[in-house]
């Protein structure tokens, strides 16, 4: 079995929502939608207050060349537009959409039907990812369409679909694979078509024994799609990892996956694709394991986009006594809550409730200079050197030892037996030194 | 409800600590700790009882009033400190000997540079290297194993690889000399004179392969340690085996099993990245040779580990770990 060679690390994998089915969540009577839910530059309001949208009608378009297409998951009014808070407090313009009962826009094939023939062509795929508003549900949310314009002189050998899914607790990828199996697959076949490659790579790790037999068994009827049995180890879904696992392949610091000919797009985006291409609906909805140690019954929902983290949180008897932490993301990438109102965006994974014995940071204690952080880091950096050049300022050195090459897996705090805060000073080391070099060009 | 907890990734810790790590060192020096008890008798007890002690009173002594902060002995890196300085010391050392050993290991090796993690040399090296240019004679009168408690006052006598230096220097042969040595088989099972707690080939190689299975080592120190030293005996031994001992025996005898297991991969003084280690390795074996056989010490690893511990920061600089996507930089 194969895995990425250096460094990783083995968290308790806690998959507790493993077999539990996606269920569909109920619609709020109040929804909110950030306008910009992706990387790259703000989408600019299509609607203004008063309006009356149906589902799938477009809400914001992105103009720019990063940029992406929001659309309306509810049908019902817009009551407002204006700034409300996101998970982290933070204010973003939003449209509030006081929420009706379902009216799909005409275009939208609602029906359950399995569309299996690709019968548009490359640059209408591409076009058509676009006008859907499908971004990377990894987490990253890099809108797709411009992931599969490929620049002038650059060629690509390899789709790879990531369904490594290493994060503990999620599950929502191996859910998706296998309850929705062929029309992922019809989606991973449509993003080999858009890159024009003959075959598509799926990465599972090996603790997924049941999406990988069905994955497998299903692409049986397919051609060209292979799939790899990854070893499990964190961070195997990274996206640099997961190339170097399944085509050995090193992406260079500061270049891109498609400087080694690789394009890589997740299980949910993949879903999202077929949706997009084959049944003309737009990404509205987002897949999320909701799980956590003082969570009583895991699940796994499909949710659509605006739905408030408190009313998932309501419908399942509200935050346990032990509750420490909210997550949205997994436990090792995942950002913490602050604002329980805040709305469900495009990419949100996960929702984790993490009590105390959990998730509670120990005091540091003197690095014991074990090494283990540098055995861990999967970019073959120093954290345990990195920290302290941050601690005091030294920018240029922590530059000269590649403090921009880290991915923030969290591998070296996770494995730190001092519980020494290493990727707090590396965060904030990077995020200085990256100011540093654009001032510099 | 109380307050929710806000911090950045990753919100998940591994289970394993500093505490955890020393504590199954100090479980990995037992057997050999035992096989000392059994052959140096109660003697053997006092001297282990007395420098774990004094360590971890020490410990607490500086940590509280010297250095005026929280005391860390609980962490059982003292305790380690004490059993090893125990170890690398004749079983009839008078107790007050220990102490100042106690003083130099955990006061000057340790303390003085800022407690555990900030020490540039292993600190029961230290205390042992101390105390054998203070007190020669007290360090180098070997009682030999006498088994069980009821001898008390051992006969006393040379290590083995003492009896080879003063018999080389004295232009013995040493394939004759080898008849008047402890067997290889005596020597894994511990008889014959030496420190408390290297004298056990076998009982420090059970410790050995619980911290690789704990992952606490990697095999890269002592496997490099250990055969640089084989490699390098075996070239003397070939070229002129009246002159030269056997490439095992300097493996089975003096400090070298414990120090290649035990000391020489104390995380805090050793290198980090693997390269590194390799590199060390290779440093303390060389320098164990050099010392055994041209040197005026018979036995060398103390020395070679603290010469190759002060190289650490260098090493550190120079074997960096390799870099994901650096090769094909232009």
């Amino acid at each position: 079995m194969r895995t990425f060679i250096k460094g990783g690390v083995h968290p308790e994998e806690n998959k507790y929502a493993h077999h539990a089915p996606i269920e569909t969540f109920p619609l709020p009577k109040q929804a909110g939608l950030y306008v910009t839910q992706h990387l790259g530059a703000s989408s600019v309001i299509a609607v203004s207050k008063g309006d009356f949208v149906k589902t799938g009608q477009l809400l914001a378009r992105g103009e720019a060349f990063i940029s992406a297409n929001l659309h309306s998951p509810f049908t019902g009014t817009v009551a407002k537009i204006e700034p409300v808070p996101d998970i982290a407090g933070y204010k973003k313009m939003a449209i509030v959409i006081d929420v009706e009962e379902d009216q799909w826009l005409e275009e939208i094939d609602t029906s359950a039907e399995i569309k299996r023939e690709i019968t548009l062509s490359r640059q209408e795929i591409i076009e058509k990812i676009k006008e859907k508003g499908i971004v990377g549900l990894g987490g990253a949310c890099f809108p797709t369409h411009v992931k599969l314009m490929i620049p002038e002189g650059k060629k690509v050998d390899y789709c790879i679909i990531n369904a490594a899914e290493c994060e503990p607790y999620i599950s929502v990828d191996n859910r998706i694979m296998i309850e929705r199996t062929e029309e992922f697959l019809i989606g991973a076949c449509i993003l080999r078509t858009a890159l024009g490659v003959p075959t598509v790579d799926i990465g599972i790790e090996h603790n997924k024994p049941e999406a990988i037999a069905k994955v497998k068994e299903v692409a049986a009827g397919f051609s060209g799609i292979n799939v790899h049995i990854l070893r499990t180890k964190y961070p195997q879904g990274a996206e640099k990892q997961l190339i170097k696992a399944i085509t050995t392949r090193e992406v260079p610091v500061g270049k891109l996956p498609v400087d080694v000919g690789c394009v890589v797009d997740n299980v949910a985006t993949a879903l999202s694709v077929y949706e997009a291409v084959q049944k003309n609906k737009p990404l509205m909805v987002s897949y999320l394991t909701y799980s956590g140690k003082s969570v009583n019954q895991p699940k796994n929902y499909k949710v659509r986009l605006g739905t408030p983290v408190s009313q998932i949180i309501e419908a399942n008897g509200g935050l346990a006594a032990d509750t420490e932490k909210l997550i949205s993301g997994g436990p090792m990438m995942g950002k913490t809550i602050v604002n329980l109102n805040a709305c469900i965006t495009k990419g949100f994974t996960s929702l984790l409730q993490m009590n105390a014995k959990d998730t509670k940071r120990l005091e540091p204690s003197n690095c014991i200079r074990c090494g283990k952080c540098v055995d861990a880091c999967p970019m073959g950096l120093e954290p345990y050197f990195l920290a302290p050049l941050v601690e005091y300022s030294r920018w240029e050195d922590a530059k000269s030892s590649f403090i921009i090459s880290c991915i923030e897996c969290g591998s070296c705090q996770f494995i730190c037996p001092s519980s020494r805060p290493l990727l707090d000073y590396i965060r904030l080391g990077k995020s200085k030194v990256g100011e540093m070099m654009r001032t510099q060009k | 409800m109380s307050l929710l907890q806000i911090s950045g990734s990753p919100h998940v810790h591994t289970t394993d600590s500093v505490k955890k790590i020393m504590w199954t060192v100090v479980i990995a020096l037992i057997p050999a700790m035992i096989i000392s008890f059994y052959y140096y008798g109660i003697n053997a007890v006092c001297v282990t009882t007395v420098s774990v002690i004094s360590c971890v009173v020490l410990e607490w002594v500086f940590q509280k009033f010297l250095m005026k902060k929280k005391a860390t002995i609980s962490d059982g890196s003292a305790v380690i400190t004490g059993l090893l300085l125990a170890f690398n010391v004749p079983s009839n050392l008078s107790w007050w000997i220990i102490i100042i050993g106690a003083v130099v290991a955990i006061g000057i090796s340790k303390m003085a540079f800022g407690g555990l993690g900030k020490n540039l040399f292993n600190p029961a090296l230290v205390g042992r290297v101390f105390l054998l240019i203070s007190f020669p004679q007290q360090m180098t009168s070997w009682p030999l194993p006498s088994q069980g408690f009821t001898n008390v006052d051992a006969v006393t006598g040379a290590t083995p690889l003492a009896i080879i230096k003063t018999a080389m220097d004295a232009g013995r042969d040493a394939t004759q000399l080898l008849k008047e040595l402890p067997s290889y088989a005596q020597l894994l099972i511990g008889e014959r004179g030496g420190s408390l707690g290297e004298i056990a080939a076998l009982a420090i190689i059970a410790g050995g392969l619980l911290l690789l299975i704990r992952k606490i080592i990697s095999w890269h120190i002592p496997v490099t340690f250990i055969g640089t030293v084989f490699i390098f005996a075996s070239i003397l031994h070939l070229i002129n085996p009246a002159l030269y001992i056997t490439p095992q025996f300097h493996i089975l005898t003096g400090g070298l099993l414990l120090g290649a297991i035990f000391m020489a991969t104390d995380m805090v003084t050793s290198p980090m990245s693997n390269l590194g280690k390799i590199v060390f390795g290779i440093g303390c074996g060389l320098l164990t040779i050099l010392i055994r056989v041209w040197g005026s010490y018979p036995e060398g690893v103390s020395f070679a580990i603290l010469i190759m511990n002060a190289f650490v920061p260098l090493i550190n600089k120079g074997c960096k770990p390799k870099r994901f996507g650096a090769k094909t930089i232009q």
